[in-house]
């Protein structure tokens, strides 16, 4: 059971299961090349790490108490990174697959909520933006 | 007065124009400190969006500020 912030290339090693294991599913989120209709040339991912490993380790905490599981890995990058690049990766393990499709889920989902990492994404127009921030300015 | 240790990332960081500071304020909240920075600064950033961060663990604004506490606010998150 581990969460991980890494500046280095996502290696997924999935070893050392339990004998019990029955079934994983993994998530690879990847680096695209189109969002909301621009092109995207790039990526860079900026970590709060303190916080981000406080809050990471707790997902994987809470995926253990609330799922049958018998692994649950998440490996977040940070920095610059290039479309196709793999910027997350979950894996979850269980004896059956739908705990483990179930908690593979949640993971991903409580990460894009409440673990502080931004993107930056650079576009091919040259412009740069601070992913969901156009949120945060008065009046949208 | 308490003097606190703020650290800014991603777009708060470009808005204010540095990663880091330690400031001596009259704020006694988090909120309070939120809106201080704000009117400093010219943050074009709502209230409603920002988490607070005290001590590197999420705490409520309206948390009381104590003497040399690491403050960082939080804009919305973008991981995944």
């Amino acid at each position: 059971m581990s969460f991980q912030l890494t500046n280095q290339p996502i290696n997924p090693l999935i070893e050392s299961l339990h004998p019990h294991t029955g079934g994983i599913v993994t998530f690879e989120g990847l680096v695209r090349a189109i969002n909301d209709d621009r092109e995207v040339s790039s990526l860079e991912y900026e970590a709060y790490p303190e916080l981000a490993l406080h809050e990471g380790h707790a997902i994987i905490s809470e995926v253990r108490e609330q799922f049958d599981i018998l692994e649950a890995r998440a490996i977040h990058r940070a920095g610059h990174l290039a479309i196709g690049d793999l910027a997350v990766w979950i894996m979850s393990a269980a004896i059956h697959r739908k705990e483990a499709f179930e908690a593979t889920e949640y993971i991903i989902n409580a990460i894009k909520a409440r673990v502080p990492i931004w993107k930056k994404e650079y576009y091919s127009d040259g412009e740069a933006n601070w992913v969901r921030c156009d949120r945060c300015i008065h009046g949208l | 007065m308490t003097t606190l240790h703020i650290t800014y990332f991603a777009a708060l960081r470009d808005a204010t124009g540095h990663a880091e500071e330690t400031l001596t304020t009259e704020a006694v909240t988090a909120k309070a400190l939120f809106h201080d920075l704000t009117a400093k600064y010219h943050w074009p950033f709502s209230e409603a969006n920002i988490l607070v961060a005290i001590n590197d663990r999420y705490r409520p604004a309206d948390s009381v500020l104590k003497e040399g506490d690491r403050v960082v606010f939080i804009p919305p998150v973008a991981g995944g």
